[in-house]
């Protein structure tokens, strides 16, 4: 940092901030990112002439639904100082789930309703550890993680279950004919409920305060297991296949989403609408990037520059402020 | 000698030191009661060879959490070291492409190094630029792991490539024991040894139990936290090049997900997720019970597909017991404390 000297005044750090500082920083963040978003379409524009067509905006929102879709109740969760890593093990153990009942003659409809009920009862027992045993959530969730991974695995086994009634096969198409894909199109009717539940009515802004945060959080919980067995169902459906493998390892791109959406982790601030910039520009950056040819690993370098960037900018930017303070108060006592 | 004030010791040191034990001893008992009832099924599970395996198949993950333990300590955590161990296995093998001849040693410490290098932009963004752990090392997780992808470009590193005498090494026993046990276990000694001794080290669990304390105490809270930083980077570079010695051929996925492996190790040791507490010696235990079990599910012929269930199980059941003992320690030393203020 440049700013050695300022960093020596712990009393600096701890200054109480103001409600309406905390705001303008929060809306100073989400515009950042939109401009970052248009940077991105721009960039996307300059690499490939077919990147700003109804096609490319069609595959983006199919590939990033389920994850996008987990982002919402992960936001919900972080915003309750807590955080969720088995969320790509319960997409997988849905998934697995509805591959195993399909495959023993279940008709499609109730098993997906088990999945769901998996997912609600995965969400409360993560709650409970959490809320009632009061046990730290980062640590629970990676047991669960590996816990709803193991169960998939004994479920459904090195088994792959397709076959699949046709129509679910239309989830992976466009809707009517329309460019937009059926994930999109969930996510963003999510996203709504999520952003003016959180944001407009007073059980959500509670969410942000302190006290009511255990049974925020339990419900956070059982809302994050519901959503991510929905979004393993989805999965199943628009890859027509499901194995117990599905979805490894996306809990870390769930929270990266998150976080350079601006919720803060150390929970207290985030909002939906910062989210879905997030993964606007994370989509779209997937996509030029794709086009050029880069890897999927090598893209996974981009993602780890923004989360990098996004705790650091509030950060050097708050120096900056800390600096020119001091420079006041320096040269007022000097005069 | 400098004659000491007679002072009885705090109970609430001993009393700590007591769980320490305790937790580690429950690991031990935990190992030896898998052992023996695996045995019951299957005698050839005290054989040599599966004994062997028990000691080796842990060694890298053992390595991994001796310094994620560190870090851990002090309440923060480092998620890259999946991506660390595979970029200095990719690297380590691909000095070895280009100087065969390379002496085991140069390898090592090459390994150590990159792992350093890693550890130190980890400990300068997290201790200087006072950003979130996790968050940073969710990065860094990302960024490197994109750069190995770069650096390996589709091009594995294969076992012929790499002399037989560092081959040796992951597949080698001095006295019957797995020559990569006895590194992890030199490791844990040290860094052990050192973590109990040494204000530093001591200063690493201060700065966990209560940071803002630890600045008042006048701990060099920046310095001790990028120190975590890099030996848990040296300590995952280090393992990279143990990876390759024990597989001797590398892609670009090499470690990946291992993160949240290590993570677990040190937990299920008794390490406090929220700094603080914990000892190296008990993650490497962890890390030695996970995998014992997971021989024992093998041995017993219990499907593999039962081995992930089983670890998630008991993380669970390790965070849920440390709470249990660590609210009636709390119990225990508030009725003592009302005790000693009644006398």
């Amino acid at each position: 940092m440049t700013t050695p000297e300022v960093t020596l005044l712990p009393e600096a750090a701890q200054e109480p901030r103001t409600l309406n500082s905390l705001m303008r920083g929060a809306t100073r963040w989400e515009s950042g990112l939109v401009v970052l978003f248009v940077i991105s379409l721009i960039y996307g524009w300059w690499v490939s002439p077919y990147f700003l067509n109804t096609e490319t905006f069609f595959f983006a929102g199919l590939n990033f639904g389920e994850i996008a879709i987990m982002a919402l109740p992960m936001t919900l969760i972080i915003i309750t100082g807590e955080i969720d890593l088995s969320v790509a093990s319960m997409l997988g153990l849905s998934a697995s789930t509805l591959g195993y009942l399909f495959m023993h003659g279940w008709n499609i409809w109730p098993a997906m309703g088990i999945c769901l009920l998996v997912g609600v009862v995965g969400g409360a027992l993560n709650g409970f550890l959490v809320t009632r045993l009061g046990l730290p959530s980062i640590a629970v969730t990676i047991g669960t993680l590996t816990l709803y991974r193991g169960i998939a695995l004994i479920v459904l086994g090195s088994n792959t279950a397709v076959g699949f009634p046709a129509w679910t096969q239309k989830l992976s198409l466009p809707i009517g004919s329309t460019h937009i894909a059926y994930d999109f199109a969930i996510f963003v009717v999510l996203a709504l409920i999520f952003g003016v539940v959180l944001h407009m009515t007073p059980v959500g802004r509670s969410i942000y305060a302190i006290g009511l945060q255990p049974e925020t959080a339990y419900f956070s919980g059982v809302i994050s297991g519901f959503l991510c067995a929905f979004a393993g169902i989805l999965y199943t459906f628009q890859q027509a296949s499901s194995a117990s493998d599905t979805g490894v390892g996306l809990e870390l791109n769930v929270v990266a989403i998150a976080l350079f959406g601006g919720v803060s982790i150390f929970g207290g601030r985030g909002t939906i609408f910062g989210v879905f910039v997030s993964v606007a520009i994370f989509a779209s950056l997937q996509s030029s990037l794709t086009a050029i040819n880069v890897s999927g690993q090598a893209q996974s370098i981009v993602t780890g520059c923004l989360l990098l960037l996004s705790v650091l900018i509030p950060n050097i930017s708050e120096s900056v402020t800390r600096v020119r303070t001091l420079l006041r108060r320096r040269t007022s006592e000097a005069s | 000698m400098i004659e000491q004030p007679v002072t009885t010791p705090p109970a609430g040191a001993s009393l700590v030191t007591k769980i320490l034990r305790f937790r580690e001893l429950a690991i031990v008992v935990a190992i030896v009661l898998v052992f023996v009832l695996t045995y019951f099924k299957n005698s050839s599970f005290a054989s040599t060879a599966s004994i062997q395996q028990m000691l080796s198949g842990p060694s890298i993950i053992i390595m991994l959490a001796v310094g994620e333990t560190l870090v851990i300590v002090t309440r923060n955590v480092d998620l890259s070291v999946g991506s660390v161990l595979g970029l200095s296995a990719y690297l380590v093998g691909d000095l070895f492409v280009h100087y065969p001849h390379l002496p085991v040693v140069v390898a090592l410490l090459a390994g150590l190094l990159i792992g350093l290098a890693c550890g130190v932009v980890n400990g300068v963004i997290v201790a200087y630029a006072r950003v979130p752990a996790l968050v940073v090392t969710l990065g860094m997780l990302y960024i490197i792991r994109g750069i190995d992808a770069i650096v390996v470009n589709g091009v594995q590193i294969q076992p012929s490539q790499i002399p037989q005498s560092f081959v040796n090494l992951g597949a080698g026993s001095i006295i019957g024991i797995p020559t990569l046990f006895w590194i992890a276990a030199a490791a844990v000694a040290l860094v052990g040894y050192v973590m109990r001794t040494f204000r530093p080290a001591r200063e690493l669990y201060a700065i966990g139990s209560n940071p803002e304390a630890a600045v008042l105490a006048g701990v060099r809270v920046p310095r001790r936290v990028f120190s975590a930083f890099a030996i848990s980077g040296a300590l995952a570079g280090l393992g990279g090049a143990l990876w390759l010695a024990e597989f001797a051929t590398v892609a670009s996925t090499a470690g990946s997900g291992y993160e949240l492996n290590v993570v677990a190790a040190v937990v299920v040791g008794g390490v406090a997720i929220f700094g603080g507490s914990g000892t190296v010696l008990g993650a490497a235990l962890g890390a030695l019970l996970l995998n014992t079990i997971d021989q024992a599910l093998v041995a017993s012929r219990v499907s593999s597909f039962w081995n992930q269930a089983v670890a998630g199980l008991l993380l669970l059941v390790a965070i849920a017991f440390d709470r249990y003992v660590s609210l009636r320690a709390e119990k225990i030393l508030r009725v003592e404390g009302a005790h000693r203020d009644n006398a």
